[in-house]
Order: C-alpha cells, then sequence, then structure tokens
C-alpha cells in the first residue's frame, strides 16, 4: 500500500470497509459533464461519516454511482470501489443485488415515500427480510417487530399503513427496512429536511447509538453541516465534484485547512457570536458543467495564488485519516488572517 | 424611550381553519390558533417553528393570500385584514412578501426586467420608460447583482438560486414596502450562500427603515436577524420575547428542542 | 418559444410540420390550381388517368378537383373548431382554478353537463334541425367539444395556483385576468397545444362523420360530401375506389401529421422521452424503462473522454 494508501484509510490494522479510488462520473449528453472527477475516500468499519456538499458538489451522485443505483444518463468512467474486497464497479447485476440491502443498505430521500400505500408496513418488513433470506413469516414478523421498536416505534404499529403514520415516523420505517438484514454499511441520502427538525435529530441520534451498539458503518450524505458536525466522526467536503478535505470532526472543528471548509464552517449561523456579523464565501458554486480551471475554488477563494488558477491540487494525506487538496492549505492555528476580505464580488 | 411608538402592524387572535376531507371524514384543522403579536418599525419579528407549526400559514394570511377564519390585523391603527376585508392596493404597497423556494419565486416564462417591472408599472410609479429604466437598475443594484443591463435580460434558469432570491426580494422592494413578510428565504439555499442573503436583508432593513416578520424553523437565522421571537407549535404562540433571551433561557420545553434541533444548545 | 424550439428538435415533429405546410399549401393555393369540381366534365366513372388524376365521379367530376377543393373547408372549419375549443376551453379551465371556491364549482358543474352530453347523437340531432352548412357544424362540434379541454385546463391550472410565482402576483396587486392569462397560461403551453391538437383531430373526423350522414350541406365541396356522394352514388359496389380512398387517405394523412406534431411536444414535456442518442451509442441500449446498473465505461485516456462527449 503507498504512504497516500495506508494514510487515507487511516493506517488502521484493519482495511476499509468501502474503498473508493479515482472515481469519475459523467452525465453523457449533447456533451459531457463531470460531476464527479477522481474521487478517493474511505469509510472504516464503525464509524459514522459525513459527506458534505452544496449543490453542484457531487455527493449525492458520487455515493449512488458507487453503488451503481444512478439511473441514465450518469456514466461510471473511470475508478474502483471497494466493498469488502470486491469492486462494485465489475460485479453483474445479480451479484450486486445480493450484496445490496445485505451489506449496504440505502436509505434515500424519499424513503417514506418509497412505502408502498396498499400494504402494511410489517408487510414491507418482512418482504424484504423474506427476499433476502430462508426464514419463516412468523419469524420474520417478528423480527420485523423488533427492528419497529429499534427506531422507537411500537410493534403494534406492523399493522398500520403508511398513510397512517406522520413524514418522521415513515422515515423511521424506511431505517427499519435499512437495518432489516444486519448490513455493514448503512447509507443515508439527505436525511434532514426542513420537515420535522426535531424528529430527524432524534432519529440520527438513535442512529448513532445503533451503530455504536451494533459495529456498522453509517455513510450520511448531507448538505446540513451543523447536524453532521454533530453525529459524524469524520467528514468528507466535495466542491464542484472533487474532494477539498477530509478530517475527523475534532479536527474541523479546532481548525479546517482547506480554505472552502474553513468558509463554510464559518458560515455556520449557529456558531457565530451573538452581535457579529458573517460572511459565508462570495460568490456561488460554480456550474459543474463549466468548471473553473485549476482549482475549482480559486475564483471564490481568499488565499489563491497564480498556481491554484492553473493547476488542479492533488490530493494528500497530511495525517492518518485526513486528506487535502489543497496549494496553500490554511495553518492548524485559527487564523488572525481576515479571510472575510472577498477577493472579488462575483453575484 | 419617553414614548412606546404604536405597533406599524397588530396582529389579534388571527386565526385560519382549513375543513380537511379524510379518510375518516370531515375535520377542521386549526392551523393558526388566536395569535397575536404587534410588529413595530425597523424591527424584525421571527416566526419560529417546524414545519405544520402555521407559522407560514400566518404568513400567508398577512400578506393578504387568504382570508382569516377569525381575528383582525391593523396597519397604522386601521383595519386591513379581518372579516369582511379584503386587501386593497395600498395595503399591498406597504406588505410585501419574499418567498422560500428560489425555484419558484420567479415566472420560468419571463424575465428579470419582467419581473421587476410589473410592481412598477401596477402600481403607477414610475411615470415614462426612463424612469422605468432607471428604477429597474437601482433595485438590481441594491441587491447586489451588477452588471444590471445583463441582469435585466436573464431568465430564472440562468440564475443560481442565490441570484434568484436576490431578483425576488428587489421585486418585493420595487413597491417600496414598509414591511416585509419573508417565508424562510434562505432554506433552499446552499450554505455558504444563505449569509449573503440574510445580511443583504439586514442592510436593507438599515437603509430603508423597513420591518421583517421572519419566518423559519432555524432558530440559528431567527438570531442573526431578528429582535424579538416567537415560538409556534401546532398553531399556537408558546413563547414569545426578546430573541436573545429567549435563546438564553427558553421557557417552553418545546422551544428547547427547537434549540438543540437548530444546533445551539 | 421553448415550445418551439423544442417541438423542432424532434424528427418526427419535423415530418408532421411538413405534412401540415403541405396541407395548408394545398388549402390555401390548391382551388386556384385545378378545374371545378363541381362542374360535369367528362363521362362518369373514369378510372385515374393523365387528364384526370383521380378519375371522375359519377357525376362526371373531376375527383382530383373534389379533393383538393374540399381541403379548403375541411381543414379550415377543423381548426376552426381546435382554436374555439382551445380558447373557451383554456379561459373557463383557468377561471375555475384560479377563483376556487364557489366560482370554481359552478363552473365545474357546467363543465360536467356539457361532458355527460352524448357527443355525437347531440352533434347529429342539431345538424338535423339547423339550418346545413359547415358553420353549423363546427358551432355544435364547439358545443360539444369545448368542456373536456376546460377539463384538462383547469387540472393543470390547478397544480400551478400554488406555485410561488403566481402567490407573489396575487400579492403584488395584479389583475385576476392578467395572472391567468400571463403569468399562468404561458407556463401550459404544452398541455394546451397538446389539447389544441386532439381537439383539432376530433373536430376534422367529427365534421366528416356528420358530413359523411348528410347533416352538411351537400352542395358544398368538403371531404364529408364528397364521401357522402361516393356512397350515396354505390361507388363501391361499381368498385370505384378512386371517389373514396383518397379522400380517406387525406383524412388519416392529416390526422398523422398532427399525431407527429404532438409526439414533439410530448417530448418537451417529458424530456426523458427523448432518446439520447449519446448515451446510447455510448453504452449500447436505450435508455429504457428497465433500471439497470449504471454502466461502467472506462475511458482509457483523454482520447477516449473526447470520444465521450458527443
Amino acid at each position: 500500500m503507498s504512504d497516500l494508501e495506508s494514510r487515507l484509510s487511516g493506517g488502521d490494522e484493519e482495511s476499509p470497509l468501502l474503498s473508493i479510488r479515482n472515481l469519475s462520473v459523467d452525465y453523457v449528453g449533447r456533451s459531457a459533464v463531470r460531476a464527479v472527477d477522481d474521487l478517493s475516500l474511505d469509510i472504516r468499519r464503525g464509524e459514522i461519516f459525513g459527506l458534505l456538499g452544496e449543490s453542484g458538489s457531487g455527493k449525492s451522485t458520487a455515493i449512488l454511482a458507487a453503488l451503481r443505483l444512478l439511473p441514465p444518463p450518469a456514466v461510471i468512467v473511470s475508478g474502483q470501489v471497494m466493498f469488502e474486497g470486491v469492486d462494485l464497479l465489475t460485479l453483474d447485476e445479480g451479484a450486486l443485488r445480493r450484496l445490496r440491502f445485505r451489506r449496504i443498505a440505502v436509505v434515500l430521500q424519499s424513503a417514506m415515500n418509497a412505502l408502498s400505500p396498499v400494504l402494511s408496513i410489517g408487510e414491507q418488513i418482512t418482504d424484504v427480510i423474506l427476499a433476502h433470506e430462508a426464514a419463516s413469516r412468523g419469524d420474520a414478523w417478528a423480527r420485523a417487530g423488533e427492528l419497529l421498536e429499534l427506531v422507537g416505534i411500537e410493534a403494534v404499529r406492523l399493522r398500520s399503513y403508511p398513510h397512517e403514520l406522520s413524514g418522521g415516523m415513515r422515515q423511521r420505517v424506511g431505517l427499519a427496512v435499512a437495518l432489516a438484514l444486519r448490513p455493514a454499511l448503512v447509507v443515508l441520502d439527505e436525511p434532514t429536511t426542513a420537515l420535522d427538525v426535531v424528529v430527524e435529530r432524534q432519529i440520527l441520534q438513535r442512529l448513532a447509538e445503533l451503530s455504536h451498539a451494533r459495529g456498522f458503518s453509517i455513510l450520511l450524505v448531507s448538505h446540513d453541516v451543523s447536524s453532521m458536525l454533530e453525529f459524524c466522526d469524520r467528514l468528507g467536503v466535495l466542491y464542484a465534484g472533487r474532494v477539498c478535505e477530509v478530517a475527523p470532526r475534532a479536527d474541523l472543528e479546532s481548525g479546517a485547512r482547506h480554505p472552502y471548509t474553513r468558509g463554510l464552517l464559518d458560515s455556520l449561523l449557529s456558531r457565530h457570536q451573538a452581535g457579529t456579523r458573517l460572511v459565508g464565501i462570495p460568490g456561488a458554486p460554480p456550474d459543474i458543467a463549466r468548471p473553473p480551471s485549476g482549482c475549482r475554488f480559486h475564483p471564490r477563494c481568499a488565499f489563491r495564488v497564480d498556481l491554484c488558477e492553473h493547476t488542479i491540487p492533488p490530493l494528500f494525506a497530511p495525517a492518518a485519516g485526513r486528506a487535502l487538496a489543497c496549494h496553500r492549505p490554511l495553518q492548524l492555528v485559527p487564523p488572525d488572517v481576515d479571510a472575510s476580505v472577498p477577493p472579488r464580488r462575483t453575484p | 424611550m419617553s414614548e412606546v411608538p404604536k405597533a406599524l402592524l397588530e396582529v389579534r387572535q388571527l386565526t385560519k381553519t382549513f375543513s380537511v376531507r379524510s379518510l375518516s371524514g370531515q375535520q377542521a384543522v386549526t392551523a393558526a390558533d388566536r395569535v397575536s403579536f404587534d410588529l413595530r418599525g425597523g424591527e424584525v419579528v421571527a416566526l419560529v417553528g417546524q414545519s405544520g407549526s402555521g407559522k407560514s400559514t400566518i404568513l400567508r394570511v398577512l400578506a393578504g393570500l387568504e382570508a382569516p377564519s377569525e381575528g383582525e390585523v391593523h396597519l397604522h391603527g386601521k383595519p386591513v385584514l379581518g372579516r369582511g376585508l379584503r386587501p386593497t392596493l395600498a395595503f399591498r404597497r406597504s406588505v410585501q412578501i419574499v418567498l422560500q423556494d428560489p425555484f419558484a419565486s420567479l415566472n420560468p416564462v419571463h424575465t428579470v426586467a419582467h419581473h421587476l417591472e410589473r410592481p412598477l408599472l401596477r402600481h403607477r410609479l414610475v411615470s415614462d420608460r426612463r424612469a422605468l429604466a432607471l428604477r429597474q437598475a437601482e433595485l438590481l443594484a441594491s441587491v447586489g447583482l451588477e452588471p444590471t443591463a445583463d441582469f435585466l435580460l436573464k431568465k430564472p434558469h440562468e440564475l443560481s438560486g442565490g441570484q434568484r432570491q436576490r431578483v425576488a426580494i428587489a421585486r418585493a422592494l420595487a413597491v417600496t414596502p414598509e414591511i416585509i413578510l419573508a417565508d424562510e428565504p434562505t432554506s433552499m439555499l446552499d450554505v455558504s450562500v444563505r449569509v449573503g442573503i440574510l445580511n443583504l436583508l439586514a442592510d436593507l432593513k438599515l437603509s430603508r427603515g423597513l420591518s421583517y416578520l421572519y419566518v423559519t424553523h432555524d432558530l440559528a437565522s431567527a438570531r442573526y436577524l431578528s429582535d424579538r421571537l416567537l415560538v409556534l407549535c401546532a398553531g399556537r404562540v408558546v413563547e414569545s420575547g426578546p430573541t436573545e433571551s429567549v435563546i438564553q433561557e427558553p421557557a417552553h420545553p418545546y422551544t428547547r428542542q427547537l434549540l438543540a434541533a437548530s444546533g445551539l444548545h | 418559444m421553448m415550445l418551439l424550439r423544442g417541438i423542432w428538435d424532434s424528427r418526427q415533429a419535423r415530418l408532421g410540420l411538413a405534412l401540415l405546410a403541405l396541407f395548408a399549401a394545398v388549402a390555401a393555393l390548391g382551388p386556384f390550381l385545378t378545374r371545378d369540381p363541381a362542374a360535369f366534365l367528362a363521362d362518369p366513372l373514369l378510372p385515374p388517368s393523365a387528364e384526370f388524376w383521380l378519375g371522375t365521379t359519377r357525376q362526371g367530376q373531376d375527383a382530383f378537383a373534389q379533393l383538393i377543393v374540399g381541403t379548403r373547408s375541411s381543414l379550415g372549419i377543423g381548426l376552426l373548431v381546435g382554436v374555439l375549443v382551445m380558447s373557451i376551453g383554456s379561459l373557463v379551465g383557468l377561471t375555475a382554478a384560479y377563483f376556487g371556491g364557489l366560482v370554481d364549482d359552478v363552473l365545474s358543474l357546467i363543465v360536467g353537463v356539457f361532458l355527460i352530453l352524448p357527443g355525437l347523437p347531440l352533434a347529429v340531432l342539431l345538424a338535423a334541425f339547423l339550418e346545413a352548412g359547415p358553420l353549423t357544424i363546427a358551432a355544435v362540434l364547439v358545443l360539444t367539444g369545448w368542456a373536456w379541454n376546460a377539463r384538462v385546463v383547469r387540472a393543470q391550472a390547478l397544480a400551478l395556483r400554488r406555485r410561488d410565482y403566481v402567490l407573489a402576483a396575487i400579492a403584488l396587486g395584479e389583475h385576476p385576468l392578467r395572472i391567468m392569462l400571463l403569468e399562468m397560461l404561458p407556463n401550459m403551453t404544452s398541455i394546451v397545444f397538446s389539447s389544441f391538437i386532439a381537439a383539432t383531430m376530433h373536430a376534422i373526423g367529427a365534421q366528416v362523420g356528420l358530413e359523411f350522414l348528410g347533416l352538411g350541406d351537400v352542395s358544398q365541396v368538403t371531404w364529408g360530401t364528397n364521401l357522402f356522394w361516393a356512397v350515396t352514388n354505390q361507388d363501391i359496389l361499381t368498385e370505384s375506389w378512386w371517389t373514396i380512398l383518397p379522400t380517406g387517405l387525406a383524412i388519416a394523412l392529416f390526422g398523422f401529421a398532427l399525431a407527429q406534431v404532438n409526439y414533439g411536444v410530448d417530448e418537451v414535456t417529458s424530456p426523458r422521452l427523448k432518446v439520447d442518442r449519446a448515451y446510447t451509442a455510448l453504452v449500447g441500449q436505450r435508455t429504457g424503462l428497465r433500471r439497470l446498473l449504471t454502466p461502467v465505461v472506462l475511458a482509457r485516456s483523454d482520447a477516449d473522454r473526447e470520444r465521450t462527449s458527443a
């Protein structure tokens, strides 16, 4: 394993659970748009990993592509996705289907709308169990009850229909279905919406508790920085289809090293001191059909130099479990540099 | 302060019920339940609560988009909304709205110029084409969209989410309102763009003496922008007061839950 | 305008438009270039020849001239009905959706009544009682056809009614009529256009049908009356196909042309229907309904990558 390799995975005794290398995804059309560019990431066993990004960052695209769930016109053009020793990109449909839900469970954003309205939730959970395992219906039903209890719903609701449950409860049912076959990895795409912030936070809390108790890994894909910071062990930040920074939560809080991450954290309203004025990051995320040259963040970066305009910064590992792609990363001490000076006002 | 200034907007016992047909028969849903509060000049009042708490309903009633079932609203001491009262054009000049979804707040078939032209023409605020063009450029500049000539010709799909919200704000400003009702104006925007919009709103408030009713589920942004806070749960105001004190010492358990969910502990 | 460009993108729509242009040219110029269709010119029931391209009728009239001249009336009435049905239906649908409440209830009731009325029998009845002629037929078809259009427009308009930009327009104090016609309607062009096409197709078919039954003015030359006379003269028995078949084909071809243009409209409203040629070329399979695995197409070099950007 190269130095970068071992550092990306944290240099642990175990190899990572999910290991993505050089993944690139295009949307094919009149001209190809590169939505994800040369992405490399590791998810370790038992960790809660948050993939953070704004619009156009490619975070959902990357993960769905890694799991081969992206609809046309998406095409994977390079890379490797190693899961428990197997490259997911080389599997056929049958092998992949056996893997899905058994080892990797995915809860999509619209999971609560994915429940069939004509079956009770108990039937739907047992269907999932029986589709993958040889068990009796009675046993499956009992397990379904346990799963509901696990996510905080009384087992008696097994007989309820989806329309009799609130949105928050349906989301929990989606989670229960995901956990039904005891996967090693649970992927959640945009778990928090503005609908029911209180309940969603409770769900994430419960999920974190379960993860620590049972040892499965969680991959959260979201744009909600504050909840990710609350629940994740490590975070990866994407911008315009490329990785900017990967670091443990504590490191990011004490001092993110990529200017974008720093700007993002500084934009958090929940962290600002009362009475001060936040600056945010001037400009807006770029159109991925026409990305900036060199480092994609450079037009909005207060610290850029000429190099940033021409050359894409390579991904390197400053320490175990960390990754950084920046020509001039910020120092570890909190900056005295006035990051609030915007280079150029781009609307 | 020797005299408490009379409130600009007085909301008294505002109630809105809907009848909902469900599988179990007809039901009356109370979206807003006897809500009362004041909004003073130059002040920002935040209405916070989750989805379903009734905050958006209240905003829509105050914008004259729905009629209240009970209760009255007074502007400058005169009744403007309530039983038997329909919003007048003058009311529409005083009270404007900015809505949540940047992808839906602008009509996809019309240019930015059209969006800014309509309020100016409808309320007869300009005398000729030249005045119109000047005013349009002025509005775009005041929301930070420059060069204004470029932006006037663009259609919504050519703008980013943040830019669209800026146009929506410019549209609301066109009639020189006294009050702007903002329904989660930043919740659908990227995190790094939100602060820019909130700062813009704060600046405009100061430069134009506006008052805002700011509706949100995110207490952190409410704290950033507002002077006073009303916490809504199931259509009822469960707590209210100056923003900082409500956040430092929440009295109601629901408020505490919201605080935690917004990342403020 | 996006709609027009979108329609142009579709190969099928271009074919349809070309055919429609042909029909329009025939309708406009044809009558000047052919002989008088009502004149008794030659022996009856002559098969097609160099002199009479579609032969002659039982009365010795030029069948080709009858076809060409008939185009003007049939298409004209068909389009007129289509436009009127679309206009009345859209106005009613928009009004019902915009105002909601009592207005919606009343209008929907009226629409419902008209929908229940059996179209063809009523059309036959009215045409039989009123003064025969194409305009009567047009009136009858509009009366029996507008309701369906209204319902379709109302459904779509209801969806738009809650959009934020409509609410913003109301909050600005815009007049309801302006909002309906200038804010909502422009966002509904696809469905309005689609139902216009459907209404026109239906109108032409119904018009021909009524005239075929003898309810039109049989002294006028239209596609329908051509067929009426052909049947009355028992041309089938004499195997004089040239008086019947061409007219039938013309009707079918026009319907076909409209249907092709409709495909173009459908593709604008649902871009997924567009077969993405670049994707198919790259992956070797169509973007069908069946969900496949995201394909892995490894671009070995930059040259490959250029190739993938079709």
